[in-house]
């Protein structure tokens, strides 16, 4: 048969471009706690935003002729009460590895508080955020732009437990509640409360869109398993004597 | 002066009987129960009956003419003729001169003893011109009556927080009561307060002699410890999802939760549905509207009323967090996708060298 002039040309540009293979190295990146903690915030987090909009925004569902026939919407709301609790405690558990767990997880990859993490945020906004840039820096752990945004996601999570807890405190009689009935006079009342609480809401929403697409992103230009490093917690990074 | 309430009343005709019948129904209002009839009797037969003064400042007597149609009119009528109501500017007799003169004269024969009941908030802006009573201005009247007060209540949301006149931009700088006065003030808030509430917050000061337990808004537990929503007859259809979705529905009519109209009853902390208004006859989400939250601070500048979210501020009356928060969404959904392709037209040659790092084994 004829040999077409496309196929030798294709297969000497992948040869002569790379002359082997390239080889990776295993790193344990995330712990188990801290992929435990990721998957119960995710499912948490997911049925707090569904369920606190519909406590917002009740659908129109399941319309019973008489009350006591129906208790839908309050298992929503008992849902997003039980989901709450489980998220704080969860969120809590994630401080404390912060600081006795390894560096990816530590404290301090969440504060661009070092020369080179501050020059790494520059380097990912060029690379990956406006992609003036083709090769940015690959960060085995969080890249330190990802770092400080996730302190920010962590005070929006103080702020949505505040506010929620301080709004629960009304209906409940025990005691991790009712730390935060303060906040309602200091926010101008329980309407106010609620407002911010329904806010924020939409932080999340924006936040889970944008973590995603990132996580879909790295995986596919890098190559080396960002997407099931939170399942398995190994990351591949690739060995410097190839590049 | 000096007079008992049982002296007080003996002389305007009332007989023992009538007496005993108002102890009776004062210790109910206070909150004893039938074991404190005797502890009220020998109160009210020893107490010296105490000064009232009456101040109206930036208001609309609302709270006047809520009390003045409390449900046990034998308490109120014997609590306006035992209180010595010295000083009011709706009810009394006197005007001019002879008004000022007794103003005065109660808080120089009374110092430490009194009690103030403000109805209305104080305009601070401009120094105060807004509001003038015999050429002086609400608050330094507020200030010389306050001084000298054995307690103060600020009658309604004008004097505990502000009401419509304090609404945004508050033209007048109307102010409540406790940021002026530097005295525990007792906030009775409401638009206008629930009568029987006024008139037990009154008795329970004259039985007792001290405050009712206060929350931290400074409002008498009582009355104000418990969500309208919480007590509200139609919670039930609440938590099974029954909603009112407009006015003129059949859910309307079957009376459905009106949680979705707007209704503020999750938010506000009053006793409408407990002690309702006009003898006990309706209130307000009982008559099918949803509570506005008039006794809740700042309730003016929360609207629409019939909307169950306040608009968005800066983004116009219709905007509510939703309308906000579904546009940053959808806008952050295109922007992902937008970057994704970009990715693919800037990044082609990086995304190439990923791939062919292991085509050498093709």
């Amino acid at each position: 048969m004829s040999v077409t002039l496309v196929e030798p040309k294709k297969a000497s540009k992948v040869r002569t471009v790379y002359a082997r293979p390239a080889e990776y190295r295993r790193v344990y990146v995330w712990e188990l706690p801290v992929r435990v903690y990721h998957w119960i915030n995710a499912v948490t987090l997911v049925l707090l935003c569904v369920t606190g909009y519909l406590i917002g925004a009740p659908i129109r569902a399941f319309y019973a002729a008489e009350a006591y026939q129906q208790y839908w919407f309050g298992w929503v709301r008992f849902i997003h009460f039980v989901a709450a609790f489980i998220y704080v405690f969860n969120f809590l558990a994630r401080l404390y590895w912060g600081f006795v767990g390894n560096k990816y997880a530590k404290w301090n990859a969440f504060f661009p508080l070092k020369k080179t993490q501050r020059q790494e945020i520059i380097d990912v906004i060029k690379a990956d955020v406006l992609e003036t840039k083709l090769h940015g820096p690959i960060s085995t752990g969080h890249n330190a732009l990802a770092g400080l945004i996730y302190f920010f996601t962590f005070l929006a999570f103080v702020a949505q437990t505040v506010t929620g807890f301080a709004l629960y405190s009304s209906m409940s009689t025990s005691r991790l509640p009712r730390l935060f009935n303060w906040i309602v006079p200091l926010m101008g009342g329980e309407f106010g409360v609620r407002f911010w609480h329904h806010t924020f809401l939409w932080f999340f929403v924006t936040f889970v869109i944008v973590h995603v697409y990132l996580a879909f992103y790295h995986d596919y230009i890098e190559g080396r398993g960002t997407i099931s490093s939170i399942v398995g917690g190994w990351k591949f990074e690739r060995e410097k004597s190839d590049k | 002066m000096g007079q008992s309430i049982w002296q007080s009343m003996e002389k305007k005709g009332y007989s023992r009987r009538d007496f005993l019948q108002f102890c009776a129904a004062a210790a109910t209002a206070a909150g004893l129960g039938q074991t404190g009839v005797a502890q009220v009797v020998s109160a009210f037969e020893k107490k010296e009956k105490p000064a009232v003064i009456w101040m109206h400042f930036q208001e609309c007597t609302c709270c006047s003419e809520s009390f003045i149609r409390a449900s046990h009119p034998i308490v109120v009528d014997a609590l306006l003729d035992v209180m010595d109501l010295n000083y009011t500017e709706t009810l009394m007799a006197a005007s001019g001169f002879q008004a000022e003169k007794s103003l005065s004269d109660t808080i120089a024969n009374n110092k430490g003893k009194y009690i103030v009941l403000v109805e209305g908030a104080v305009p601070t802006k401009d120094g105060g011109v807004y509001c003038m009573i015999g050429g002086k201005t609400a608050e330094s009247i507020l200030q010389t009556v306050a001084a000298d007060a054995a307690a103060v209540i600020a009658w309604g949301s004008c004097a505990s927080n502000g009401c419509v006149q304090a609404a945004k931009p508050n033209p007048t700088g109307a102010t409540p009561i406790h940021k002026l006065v530097n005295k525990p003030v007792i906030n009775v808030p409401g638009c206008p307060p629930i009568a029987d509430v006024m008139m037990a917050v009154v008795t329970h000061l004259l039985v007792l002699g001290k405050m009712p337990a206060l929350d931290s808004q400074g409002r008498p537990k009582e009355f104000y410890g418990r969500r309208v929503h919480d007590t509200c007859y139609r919670r039930p259809n609440y938590d099974a999802g029954l909603f009112v979705e407009s006015f003129d529905d059949e859910n309307a009519r079957k009376g459905y939760c009106l949680y979705k109209m707007g209704c503020r009853g999750p938010v506000t902390y009053n006793a409408c549905s407990v002690v309702k208004w006009n003898e006990g006859t309706s209130y307000p989400i009982q008559s099918g509207h949803g509570c506005i939250g008039c006794s809740e601070e700042g309730f003016w500048d929360n609207g629409p009323f019939y909307q169950h979210l306040a608009s968005f501020p800066g983004f116009g009356i219709e905007s509510t967090a939703d309308s906000v928060g579904t546009v940053v969404g959808a806008t952050t959904l295109a922007g992902v996708a937008a970057h994704a392709v970009v990715t693919n037209i800037r990044k082609h040659k990086v995304i190439a060298e990923v791939h062919a790092d292991d085509q050498e084994e093709l």
